[in-house]
């Protein structure tokens, strides 16, 4: 900038880009942050199902259960129990249907029994998946670009971020508290530098997956824009067929899969995660076990497949898997570790960790701007721009969660029979949103914070309060059958809900200081209310 | 968006000026940062000495990096002008490139 030193341009372009997306990226951020978890929250948004446990029989009985549900089927899709949910999940399609993702028939199974259990129709922790890359109730592919452009102003934010901190580690270890602007910076490079490399990794990757979309010069040019000549030469997707056997098809009864099945678990540390049946009940069936996870992230976490003739249990040629070159590589790598769908539960919560931390970096820089900018408005009186961001601020950073809190709310509450109740569940998200939007504007600016940041606290901890009295026993019960998925979604609701209790509490004790000390720069997070 | 003024060797801009001069720099970051981040991505998935696919993937993989440089380049070069030529020399040699590819084919 004219008549600014690199540094200093690059603090200009730090705060404008973070500021002017800032509450889109904190939205993308903790939507992201939770589907890390997306299959344990969606496992929690079907209460009925929280008392299955995971038995060593389940695939033997799955397939038992299948025979019975749909003997004739053309495929059997079976998932088994794992640490991320102990339900057994089957799909099932009829002859000459389609085969599709989400097609077919499917049913939830319970660990141990087999026996099908009720669902309550929810879109789960995919709502709040999908959200976190295509937003809502917008043409998917608007959302992904508005996605993708905040994205890049975030690598933007941060890299400028980095460039403005000359002394980043020396600033890393000051934290000086109670001193308003001064704090708030102190908090934001601390929770900047401390989780850097995961916010320039989950960013740069973020970039990546949707870089087809982005910047798709260098296919378009090469290839003349066939991207499917790009992707089968980059030849890392062999499809996984059996060879057509050269045998008339007759009926013949499955063999057992539990010695396959251990077969399989010998060789994979983390066991078998999905067993499909092609041409169940017939000399064609063949068996395909696929590995829960992966080994390598060389290849984009793909997982290694068992194929056996279902009628004589004969191993068939596995396809195998191309290798992939250098800069492919180094793709998959980003890219798995953007998805995580290989990692284990510790490496879930680290990443979810940085996730937060994410969060809390955009939240506290938009937090900052509002500061830093407070003794300016005191003198020169109110600005309809610093009251918008204001109001932004509460509704983006306390709101949102607030929202997620009805979310799961309206899951627990709305009747189970009721028509559009998936629809309703996310209706209830938005409304909570919009509410707290109008709040943030009507109320003072600190007493908004403190009120948003009170009704999140209690919308989290009575959740599992909800849950202990209606929810079959809730967390009690679930520590007493050692289920942590369940569990672990019950404590971290109120360990958030502590947190927030602890804005709250942060909000009042520094207000009776301000008020000693009117002169003083402690103005935390007060606002400009008359 | 009123700034410290650091360095007094350079003339000082009036509110008016600054203006333009942010837009200016802001297309030039968002337009023209992504029309050589582009031009670069196409240009580098033909030049690379590497097989197509692997060619493709590096300088896909690289171009936001690119972009990201290119935008801070922008905001950062001493003043708007300078931004602008040093950018338009940038963009040349991938232009040049494609234009001869064009050309000959």
């Amino acid at each position: 900038m004219n008549g600014l030193g690199f540094r200093q341009a690059n603090s200009w372009l730090h705060t404008w880009s973070g500021l002017l997306l800032g509450w889109l990226l904190y939205a993308i951020f903790v939507t992201g942050a939770l589907s890390f978890f997306r299959d344990e929250i969606s496992f929690w948004m079907q209460p009925t199902q929280h008392a299955s446990v995971a038995h060593a029989d389940a695939p033997q009985r799955a397939v038992d259960a299948m025979q019975a549900m749909a003997p004739d089927a053309s495929l059997w899709s079976i998932t088994l129990p794992g640490p991320r949910n102990p339900t057994t999940q089957v799909r099932w399609f009829e002859q000459g249907e389609r085969r599709s993702k989400f097609g077919g028939q499917s049913v939830v199974l319970d660990g141990t029994t087999a026996q099908p259990l009720q669902v309550r129709e929810s879109r789960g922790g995919d709502f709040l998946y999908r959200f976190h890359f295509e937003l809502y109730g917008m043409p998917r592919l608007a959302a992904r670009w508005i996605v993708g452009i905040a994205t890049m102003m975030m690598l933007v934010a941060i890299i400028s971020g980095v460039i403005t901190h000359k002394k980043i580690f020396v600033d890393f270890f000051t934290f000086r508290p109670r001193k308003g602007q001064r704090s708030w910076m102190d908090v934001h490079n601390a929770l900047a530098v401390l989780a850097l490399p995961f916010h320039f990794m989950i960013t740069y990757s973020g970039l990546l997956l949707l870089m087809f979309m982005l910047m798709p010069w260098g296919v378009d040019g090469a290839y003349g824009g066939d991207r499917q000549a790009f992707f089968s030469e980059r030849g890392n997707r062999a499809a996984a067929s059996a060879p057509a056997p050269s045998t008339d098809k007759v009926p013949a009864d499955l063999i057992a899969v539990t010695p396959l099945v251990r077969q399989a678990q010998a060789m994979w540390p983390s066991g078998v995660e999905q067993i499909t049946v092609t041409d169940p009940g017939t000399s064609h069936a063949v068996i395909e076990l696929r590995e829960r996870g992966a080994g390598s992230l060389l290849d984009r976490g793909r997982s290694e497949r068992l194929l056996f003739n279902g009628a004589s249990g004969a191993p068939l040629e596995s396809p195998d898997a191309a290798k992939p070159d250098a800069f492919s590589a180094i793709y998959n790598v980003f890219s798995s570790l953007h998805l995580l769908r290989f990692a284990d539960t510790w490496l879930r919560w680290l990443f979810f960790i940085g996730g937060v931390l994410g969060s809390a970096m955009v939240a506290s820089g938009m937090v900052l701007w509002v500061v830093k900018r407070l003794p300016q408005r005191r003198k020169q009186g109110s600005h309809l721009g610093h009251r918008v961001v204001e109001g932004l601020n509460v509704a983006g950073i306390a709101g949102l969660p607030v929202a997620i809190g009805a979310y799961f709310w309206a899951n627990r509450l709305l009747p189970v029979s009721m028509q559009a109740r998936a629809d309703w569940e996310i209706k209830a998200f938005f409304l909570a949103w919009a509410a707290c939007l109008v709040h943030a504007w009507l109320r003072p600016h600190r007493k908004a914070w403190k009120e948003q940041l009170g009704i999140l606290s209690l919308l989290l901890a009575l959740l599992p309060a909800y849950d202990l009295l209606h929810g079959g026993g809730g967390l009690l019960a679930a520590l007493t059958r050692g289920s942590w998925v369940a569990a672990g979604m019950d404590i971290t609701l109120l360990a958030f809900a502590a947190l927030s209790a602890a804005g709250v509490w942060f909000l009042r004790s520094d207000r009776a200081k301000t008020s000693k000390r009117p002169a003083a720069a402690s103005e935390g997070m007060e606002g400009v209310s008359p | 968006m009123s700034k410290k003024k650091s360095s007094s060797s350079v003339r000082k801009l009036s509110p008016a000026g600054h203006r333009w001069n942010v837009a200016s720099r802001t297309v030039l970051a968002v337009a023209g940062g992504y029309a050589i981040a582009a031009m670069a991505t196409a240009s580098l998935s033909l030049a690379l000495p590497l097989p197509r696919a692997q060619a493709v993937m590096a300088a896909t993989l690289f171009s936001f990096a690119l972009y990201c440089a290119l935008i801070i380049w922008a905001y950062s070069a001493g003043t708007a002008r300078r931004a602008w030529f040093v950018s338009a020399l940038l963009a040349a040699l991938p232009a040049g490139h494609l234009a001869m590819r064009w050309a000959t084919t």
